[in-house]
């Protein structure tokens, strides 16, 4: 049990002087001959080559060895630290994490041997070294000298015994609100004097305990000069890396928190920020680039700044990347200004990078750090100058366990704004108090000085009854003006009440995806009430548009296309029918064609035509099996030509009557045979033709198996991973499909719920995905799995779902077409909807005489 | 799971109605049973949550067993509270009644019935004959996952 125990304080010790060992590598690669710097390496290797002996870890014994042995020659002036050498003991750092890292979770070796490394360290050795030339001693030695003897005031304390702490002082906090509260009613001078000692003492205590969570902002940072050293050694780049303030303190679990959105962020910079040397050259800038990284405290919030003196982001490329990717569309980026431009790079999916590099640009990234970042309560802004650098701006509150809160009330339910968020509050009474509100498109807005302030009503969002909705003439309006993201807008609430210390508690698996809060807390009378988390409210709402919210903002948008899709229809008579109506897009032209041109080939009427034999199809008999046949005259006969991409058929009519171009207002399915149903063209009632049976009776049965099953048919894909979409979109808009997108379950709900759809593509990845699908199903639209694998598609075929590898385009097309039912009214709109999405539509259709 | 509650040894059940059902859970995952507690409704929510509940400082999730096992609402009435340990920290069950704790042998358990609703959806593992009638053994984990559960 001593041996564990001992293992352990081996451990930890390790991980503080690896985390400094790296630091100090880099620094020695610019100072070589710092005495204090190179005693201070030799030491940790030295001490961890002891102790690894002493518990029997003998690869990291040997490697560790090794190392040593070449710092020590280093060490006494024998060997010269070429930047070769430094990556070779950097490299044996990292097999000793990797080597003390399955210690700590298996308690032995890995088993892996580092052969290569090892063999490279023995050339190393055994290769002469070249003694350095001598020169000055280096400076800066003196102030390492100063800052020994710090540990002898500090001791060691598990983080969970702190988090304990913390939590108590919470308890604490609560408790004090309680007796405050009671205290107000109270009219006892010792028991007034007891409280406000109990406040202030509480108060106190609770900044200490924070205090002890508080770490240097350093203890990220440290491991930088090594990530940019490595980066800028692998893309050829020269790097600068300037550290200000690594001695601001922040909670611990923000430390976390924000690791790995700082290296990637300085990833990003050496990347695509900074230029190659000769690049910098040829601009006229000092061929090192700078990186700087400043943290400090304003305002009760922690600020990081990470800025490059590299070539700067192009916003006019990143809108019209984002039009690209769908992200947005054309009118909204022309209207975008710079700022609002620069920040499109936060959107999910977005990556500027023109070429892939193996360190990043994988359409990964920013989106993740700003979602990181706004996971703590923070916000990130980026700011750019073409040609002469990037700067990011991270700002992030001091610590997430207790906060200042604005408290409201509203349909009788008690909820926490966070006062982080909080701008102003707007209280509108008297003459039309509620007048004052206006509506633009029926969305509520507010003049706030001559500015529109988009309004969200808490009820409606919240689906609460309030006495607003009950008395919409009320004459008071509570307007809690709110800072999302960078932008602003008013919540509508029925009261305020005060601003209060409260402690931030998290809400339990059962109700994490509701993204409207960010947690509850407990109120001065013991009470639960929910923290509202501004941008997920904001988001919920809609009020951000635009990009802020781009995700709802694209389902809106593609619902409103589809909504106010005008449809093209062909209108003609035939036989009983006096308005009939096929989608334009299917007609290829219209002809008048001689009867002495038609002739018989089996038992159909074919006629030749461009080169093709053209089967034509009466329609008068199709749609009514006992009407006579057509006799020949001296009159030309209506023809229709119709194409499903691949063949033609020519459908006889009586007459044209028009091409119209409007909304449908109606549907009803019809029984009817040849006929899908009937639509409200111009005010009257039109029977739309089933092509499918016009196609059959013109090519046989496998015309079920054509395009024409496809064109204009809807598919909603609902993925997480744009790649994925962009993947299968492509192929179903090849065959004349209309794809919407979804990115969330969410979205894909709003999708379904509008019937914006007749298929459904459900990646197996989407989180929520079985609550989509069992949508889809109340709406009888069929869903069909996207799998990642054909062997995942296997075995969810054998659970009856319909599934297909989502690479494996032929299938899915297949099955898309597999899954639409025909008739119906799902195909009616199909085909009402047979939309101008493609090149056929814009085709000239021409009256021509032959 | 089945082998747990068969066979010789026995085995400690919490016991609680809910419209005139009777329930059992394993007694070692229920943390206390409290009176009816203030409830802050949670907008927005799955309809099975009821509500968050104040358990001396620590925020815990209220699961309405009635709407969980797809039975008709309480016709008034205070429901009790029966907190359980779940995996993602406490949770509470209401229901309509708390009853004793019963220690069963194997020898009285079968599997649940195909034809009961309840078992039909995995929320049970097993049923105990007793002489009074059936104590209906639920699967704790189960119950608490209400991932599949629809908003209010």
């Amino acid at each position: 049990m001593d041996d564990l125990e001992a293992i352990k304080d081996f451990l930890i010790e390790s991980a503080e002087n690896l985390a400094r060992l790296d630091q100090e590598m880099v620094e020695l690669e610019q100072r070589p001959r710092d005495p204090a710097l190179l005693a201070s390496v030799f030491r940790t290797i030295h001490t961890i080559k002891g102790t690894s002996g002493f518990f029997g870890f003998d690869t990291l014994g040997e490697i560790t060895h090794l190392a040593e042995n070449l710092l020590s020659e280093v060490r006494d002036g024998r060997r010269e630290l070429t930047t070769g050498l430094v990556s070779l003991i950097l490299r044996s750092v990292d097999a000793v994490k990797e080597l003390l890292g399955a210690i700590e979770e298996t308690g032995k070796e890995s088993g892996r041997q580092y052969r290569e490394l090892r063999a490279a360290l023995e050339e190393a050795w055994q290769s002469p070294g070249e003694a350095p030339a001598e020169t000055a001693m280096p400076e800066a030695e003196g102030e390492r000298a100063a800052k020994a003897g710090v540990s002898d005031t500090t001791i060691r304390v598990d983080v969970g015994l702190l988090d304990k702490l913390m939590n108590l002082v919470g308890e604490l906090v609560l408790a004090r609100n309680q007796i405050l509260q009671f205290n107000a009613g109270q009219d006892n001078g010792a028991f007034n004097a007891t409280s406000q000692r109990l406040n202030l003492i509480t108060t106190e205590l609770q900044e200490n305990v924070m205090k002890t969570r508080m770490q240097p902002i350093g203890m990220v940072w440290n491991k930088l000069p090594r990530v940019v050293r490595d980066l800028a050694q692998s893309c050829g780049k020269q790097v600068q890396l300037d550290m200000e303030g690594a001695e601001t303190e922040l909670d611990k679990t923000l430390i976390e928190a924000i690791k790995d959105p700082l290296t990637h962020l300085v990833r990003n910079a050496c990347d695509h920020g900074i230029e190659r040397p000769e690049q910098r050259a040829a601009r006229g800038k000092a061929s090192t680039g700078r990186l700087s990284m400043r943290a400090y405290h304003e305002g009760g919030q922690v600020n990081i700044e990470v800025s490059d003196d590299g070539a700067g982001i192009d916003p006019a490329k990143i809108a019209a990347k984002a039009v690209e990717r769908g992200l947005i569309r054309a009118d909204q980026a022309s209207r975008m200004s710079e700022r609002e431009a620069l920040n499109l790079v936060f959107l999910p999916g977005f990556s500027t990078a023109a070429q892939v590099t193996s360190i990043s640009g994988r359409g990964v990234g920013m989106d993740v750090v700003k979602t990181n970042i706004e996971k703590i309560g923070g916000t990130v802004d980026l700011s750019s100058r073409l040609g002469e650098g990037t700067t990011v701006k991270i700002k992030i509150p001091l610590t997430l366990a207790i906060i200042p809160g604005l408290v409201v009330y509203t349909a009788g339910e008690r909820f926490v704004i966070p006062q982080v968020s909080l701008l102003e509050l707007i209280r509108l009474e008297g003459e039309g108090g509620g007048g004052q509100v206006e509506r633009v498109q029926g969305a509520p807005v507010y003049r706030r000085r001559g500015q529109l302030l988009p309004l969200a009503d808490l009820n409606q969002l919240l689906g609460l009854q309030s006495a607003r909705e009950r008395n919409p003439q009320s004459d008071v309006m509570n307007i809690v003006v709110l800072q999302a993201e960078d932008r602003q807008f008013g919540l509508l609430v029925d009261g305020i009440s005060d601003t209060q210390e409260i402690v931030v508690k998290p809400l339990g698996k059962h109700l994490k995806g509701l993204s409207v809060y960010a947690g509850a807390t407990i109120m001065g009378d013991g009470r639960v009430a929910l923290i509202l988390d501004v941008p997920g409210v904001a988001e919920r709402s809609g009020v951000l548009g635009g990009r802020a919210n781009a995700s709802s903002a694209r389902a809106q948008a593609q619902t409103e296309a589809v909504e106010n899709e005008r449809r093209r229809l062909l209108l003609f008579r035939a036989g009983k029918s006096e308005r009939l109506a096929v989608p334009l897009e299917t007609v290829a032209r219209l002809e008048e064609i001689h009867w002495d041109r038609i002739e018989k080939a089996g038992s159909r009427q074919v006629v030749q035509y461009r080169g093709e034999i053209l089967p034509l199809v009466d329609l008068v008999c199709l749609l009514d099996r006992g009407a006579p046949e057509r006799k020949a005259s001296r009159e030309p006969v209506h023809v229709v030509v119709i194409s499903d991409g691949a063949r033609r058929a020519g459908l006889m009519v009586d007459q044209i009557v028009d091409i119209v171009d409007e909304r449908i207002e109606m549907r009803q399915a019809s029984r009817m045979r040849g006929l899908l149903g009937s639509v409200v063209v111009g005010g009257r009632v039109t029977d739309l033709l089933d092509l499918h049976m016009a196609g059959q009776e013109a090519w046989g049965a496998e015309f079920a198996e054509t395009r024409f099953a496809r064109k204009g048919l809807r598919v909603l894909i609902a993925d997480a991973s744009a790649f994925g979409r962009g993947l299968v979109r492509e192929r179903l808009e090849m065959e004349g499909m209309r794809v919407l997108e979804a990115a969330s379950s969410r979205e894909a709900a709003e999708l379904l719920d509008k019937d914006a759809c007749e298929v459904l593509l459900l990646a197996q990845t989407l989180a929520g995905g079985d609550a989509v699908s069992a949508q889809a199903s109340r709406k009888g639209i069929p869903a069909i799995r996207l799998a990642g694998s054909e062997a995942e598609a296997e075995e969810l075929r054998r659970e009856r779902l319909e599934a297909r590898f989502q690479f494996d385009a032929e299938g899915l097309l297949a099955a898309v077409q597999r899954s639409v039912p025909r008739g119906g009214a799902a195909a009616i709109g199909r085909l009402a909807e047979a939309v101008s999405a493609e090149d056929d539509a814009s085709r000239p259709v021409v009256m021509e005489e032959k | 799971m089945t082998d747990q509650h068969s066979g010789e040894t026995t085995h400690q059940y919490a016991t609680f109605s809910v419209d005139r059902l009777f329930f059992g859970i394993d007694v070692r995952t229920v943390q206390e049973v409290l009176r009816t507690q203030e409830m802050t409704r949670v907008p927005l929510a799955p309809a099975v949550v009821d509500g968050l509940i104040n358990l001396r400082g620590q925020i815990v999730v209220a699961i309405d067993m009635r709407r969980r096992l797809g039975l008709p609402p309480r016709q008034g009435g205070e429901p009790m509270n029966m907190v359980v340990r779940g995996d993602d920290g406490a949770v509470s069950l209401l229901v309509d009644e708390i009853g004793d704790v019963l220690e069963l042998g194997g020898e009285n358990w079968e599997p649940p019935p195909e034809n009961l609703d309840v078992g039909r959806r995995g929320l049970l593992d097993g049923v105990h004959k007793l002489d009074k009638g059936l104590l209906l053994i639920l699967n704790i984990a189960r119950v608490l996952d209400v991932s599949g559960c629809e908003a209010a």
